[in-house]
């Protein structure tokens, strides 16, 4: 009997290292690529301003570059700056933390809690906090507080969103074998759903500092007399794009290092678990 | 309810009130216009410290009713009963092995055992000896410190089943519990649990779709079939005392035969 060309022959997964889906990596490749990918960049920036192929007034080379950068920290207190920034998105992200997680963790696991605030908080997500930005700071005033509200604003009904979601994915057998075992609903929240949920409520947190930088940095620049935003937009006026590629290249800094504090608790804290975010 | 006729005589056990009763239980679910009736008007009685099990062809309603008589889904009509008491939700009265692996990923295996034992406030050092004792009971003694996810599917069932064990139910609940085991393993645990059956004053309600591991372990099976209903209920009249050579015998064959004429 004979089928058509490809129903005929029996077919086998070819063996692929590079498109390996799930079958394994090897490990040194993905080091390698990693770095691949973060070079190519740095490269190209390279190749253009040493090239003498744009103005180094609208793309400075990396040396010119990392040389006003030093020259910043050093006489135009840099640093001042980055604490300045850092406490804010540190404060914004807390506050996001303190609201989020209870919010989100009482949605997902309470019918009750996901129509009351779920209708509320995954609506107003939608809403662009950036076109608040001015009306909060009408309304809150030109200090540290608006920057704040705006950060807090623009992370926290994503941690409650996210984190109400992992919540809804715990397989409901897990619920009810603790409630076999005689939990009540107090030992269900706060033995089974919590650490059940804690990897995912730690990479939501991880994935929304990043959002946090982004709201810092539009609230500084409309209204502050400090911090990398302001910095970023005073440079801007006087066309020292050395200075703006600096303060990019230092939230960036800041953003590894946040990157790799969140991989490690991870990794201490729950040894049970595979982090699905990157 | 129809007696097989066998020429072993009664089991010698004191036959007292049902422990848990299932009083004409049915339960539909509805999708839209559609309704499915999955457990059709069920009523079982649980004699005390009887070993009873539930055979069926799957999608018969074997694991709703079981959900329903733990107290996990609420029944369309009907009512469960534990000690002539209705019971209106779970409890840790009655303790249950799921059909899917149900391990709590981030404890430890001995955790996973305390589990119950801890929301009861035990303190520590005799949680610590119960846990020692059921884990070697089910042979896993050694993995005590492991996460759930470096264990193989069948270790996994054998520490939920000694966590449910671990928190004494009075009736312990079963789906499919040797399911994913291999014949050797699932063998000694059926001799396991008919030793551990006859010592403790613990009465079980099992599922199982091994209609020899129903008539080993059981001194009632009930038969259900297709359209949800409990079809049969067979008296397994067997001596109390089973071994695994058991299954060879004419008298254990006939109910064999019996039981799968009775699922057809
Ligand atoms: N949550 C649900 N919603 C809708 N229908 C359901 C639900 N749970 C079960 N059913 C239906 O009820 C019937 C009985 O299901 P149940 O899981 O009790 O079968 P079972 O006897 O345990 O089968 P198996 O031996 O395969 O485990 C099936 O027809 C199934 O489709
Ligand atoms: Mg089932």
């Amino acid at each position: 009997m004979s089928y058509g060309k490809s129903y005929g022959r029996r077919r086998y997964l070819k063996p692929s290292v590079f498109w390996s889906i799930r079958q394994g990596f090897p490990s040194w490749l993905s080091p390698v690529l990693t770095t691949l990918s973060l070079l190519v960049p740095v490269i190209i920036w390279c190749f253009l301003s040493y090239g003498g192929f744009v103005n180094p007034k609208f793309l400075p080379t990396p040396t010119a570059t990392l040389a006003t950068g030093i020259d910043m920290l050093r006489t135009e207190a840099l640093f001042a700056d980055i604490a300045a920034s850092f406490l804010m998105v540190l404060a914004g992200f807390i506050a996001a933390a303190v609201v989020g997680i209870p919010v989100g963790l009482a949605m997902g696991t309470f019918y009750s809690m996901d129509g009351l605030l779920g209708g509320f908080f995954r609506t107003v997500r939608y809403a662009p906090i950036n076109a608040f930005v001015p009306l909060i700071i009408i309304w809150a005033g030109l200090g540290e507080s608006p920057k704040i509200i705006i950060i807090f604003l623009g992370i926290v009904f994503y941690n409650a969103t996210m984190i109400s979601d992992a919540v809804k994915f715990i397989p409901d057998e897990t619920l009810n074998v603790a409630y076999t075992l005689g939990a009540t609903r107090r030992d269900l929240l706060f033995r089974v759903i919590l650490p059940a949920t804690l990897p995912n409520i730690i990479d939501a947190l991880k994935l929304n500092v990043a959002g946090a930088w982004n709201f810092l940095i539009i609230s500084e620049l409309i209204a502050a007399q400090k911090g990398l935003g302001f910095k970023i937009i005073y440079s801007q006026r006087f066309l020292q794009t050395d200075k703006v590629l600096f303060c990019i290249l230092v939230i960036l800094a800041i953003g590894l290092a946040t990157d790799l504090f969140f991989k490690l608790i991870f990794r201490l804290c729950l040894p049970w678990a595979e982090s699905k975010t990157s | 309810m129809t007696t097989f006729p066998t020429t072993l005589g009664q089991p010698n056990r004191v036959t007292s009130a049902a422990k848990l009763e299932i009083r004409h239980i049915t339960k539909i679910f509805r999708k839209g216009k559609q309704a499915n009736v999955a457990v059709d008007d069920v009523s079982v009685q649980l004699v005390s410290n009887e070993f009873s099990c539930i055979v069926g062809p799957s999608g018969c309603g074997k694991s709703t009713l079981l959900n329903i008589a733990a107290g996990l889904v609420k029944a369309t009509s009907g009512e469960v009963l534990v000690d002539g008491e209705v019971v209106p939700g779970p409890g840790a009265d009655r303790g249950m092995v799921f059909q899917n692996y149900t391990l709590f990923p981030w404890l430890s295996v001995a955790k996973n055992v305390a589990f119950g034992l801890d929301l009861k406030g035990m303190p520590q050092s005799e949680q610590r000896s119960k846990v020692e004792y059921y884990l070697n009971i089910v042979g896993l003694s050694d993995c005590a410190k492991a996460y759930p996810k470096e264990l193989s599917g069948g270790m996994k069932q054998r520490v939920a089943i000694a966590r449910a064990l671990a928190n004494d139910p009075e009736v312990l609940l079963m789906d499919e519990p040797f399911g994913a085991l291999d014949s050797q393993t699932k063998e000694q645990l059926q001799e396991f649990f008919h030793e551990l059956w006859r010592k403790s004053q613990i009465t079980v309600f099992m599922i199982t779709h091994d209609v020899e591991e129903a008539i080993f372990l059981s001194q009632r099976v009930h038969v259900m079939d297709k359209s949800g209903k409990l079809r049969e209920t067979v008296e397994i009249s067997l001596p109390a005392h089973r071994d695994l050579e058991m299954k060879l015998t004419p008298e254990f064959l006939d109910y064999k035969r019996h039981i799968i004429h009775a699922l057809r």
